[in-house]
């Protein structure tokens, strides 16, 4: 976890110190490149691990229906307190 | 939609590679998805750093942030309760304990199973750390995947809430592209408390 976020913040100071470089500001795309990256490496690990395959069909149907509830219900708070709180007065 | 279906379709085929290699008794033993998850770290750092409303976005930071990981901690255990009412073979808090994981799968996995090997028998506990398990690491895929859809349809703060205690590193190169970098740190904040709360809520569900 802290690799993880010193790894960000040695990007940020990369990115500060380079800040007038032109082709930095179109960085949006190959950030999504490595997204689609990083799903295909976790469904490489998730494929090839047995016991999750084997157990998928058993337990997978009650971890999904905790899993959406629990997905569904913060983002139904989290758009009351977007409206209420973040939302910007037009 | 396009961009979901896009890393479905890559997670989907990561998929397919990984047990087609399993058949073959081919194991990847290098933990390639970390690299990956580094590499992205950095890139998403290039972009905040490189941006050249930085100092808006630190100055941005209020007491307001606190709302986020609340919205995220009452809205998952509201409907983790509600949801065990559908779920007859575990009770309302052993739900709680799966859905207080926060797409937090190593963590929470292991200390259900640890945790309720005393009163529930080591074969039950281990079905339900299984659970805990893909639960929450299908809330991570829920929240990767669905991000777009969310910042559509329940606005910008809807994937941090998504994302649990995975929004300061897994999931926050998605937040930074779908929800903006003006979340970015409301990210990190969030992900850090919520985080933390995990072994506590955990725990203490467990405790029933």
């Amino acid at each position: 976890m802290l690799i993880v976020i010193g790894i960000m913040f040695a990007g940020i100071a990369a990115g500060y110190l380079l800040r007038k470089a032109e082709f930095l500001q179109g960085i949006g795309k190959p950030v999504s490149y490595t997204i689609m990256l990083l799903l295909f490496s976790l469904g490489l690990s998730a494929g090839g691990n047995r016991e999750i395959i084997d157990n998928l069909p058993a337990l997978g149907g009650q971890a999904f229906l905790i899993a959406f509830a629990g997905t569904l219900g913060s983002i139904l708070a989290a758009w009351a307190v977007y409206h209420y709180f973040f939302k910007e007065k037009r | 939609m396009k961009g979901s279906l896009l890393i479905a379709g890559c997670f989907v085929s990561g998929c397919l590679s990984g047990w087609a290699l399993a058949q073959w008794e081919i194991t990847i033993t290098a933990d390639f998805a970390t690299y990956v998850l580094y590499l992205l770290m950095f890139q998403a750092g290039i972009s905040i750093g490189s941006d050249k409303k930085i100092k808006d976005v630190l100055s941005g930071i209020r007491p307001k942030l606190l709302l986020v990981p609340l919205a995220t901690i009452t809205g998952t255990l509201g409907f983790s309760a509600l949801v065990s009412l559908f779920i007859t073979r575990w009770s309302l808090f052993d739900c709680l304990a799966v859905g207080s994981g926060f797409a937090y799968y190593s963590l929470s996995s292991i200390l259900i199973t640890e945790l309720r090997e005393a009163s529930y028998g080591i074969q039950a506990a281990t079905e339900l750390g299984t659970i805990a398990l893909i639960a929450n690491i299908m809330r991570e895929l829920m929240a990767l995947l669905g991000a777009p859809l969310f910042v559509k349809y329940f606005g910008r703060l809807a994937p941090v809430c998504a994302g649990g205690a995975t929004t300061m590193d897994t999931t926050l190169p998605v937040i930074t592209r779908y929800s903006g970098k003006e979340f970015v740190f409301a990210a990190i904040f969030h992900g850090i408390l919520v985080d933390l709360s995990v072994p506590f809520f955990v725990s203490f569900f467990c405790s029933f």
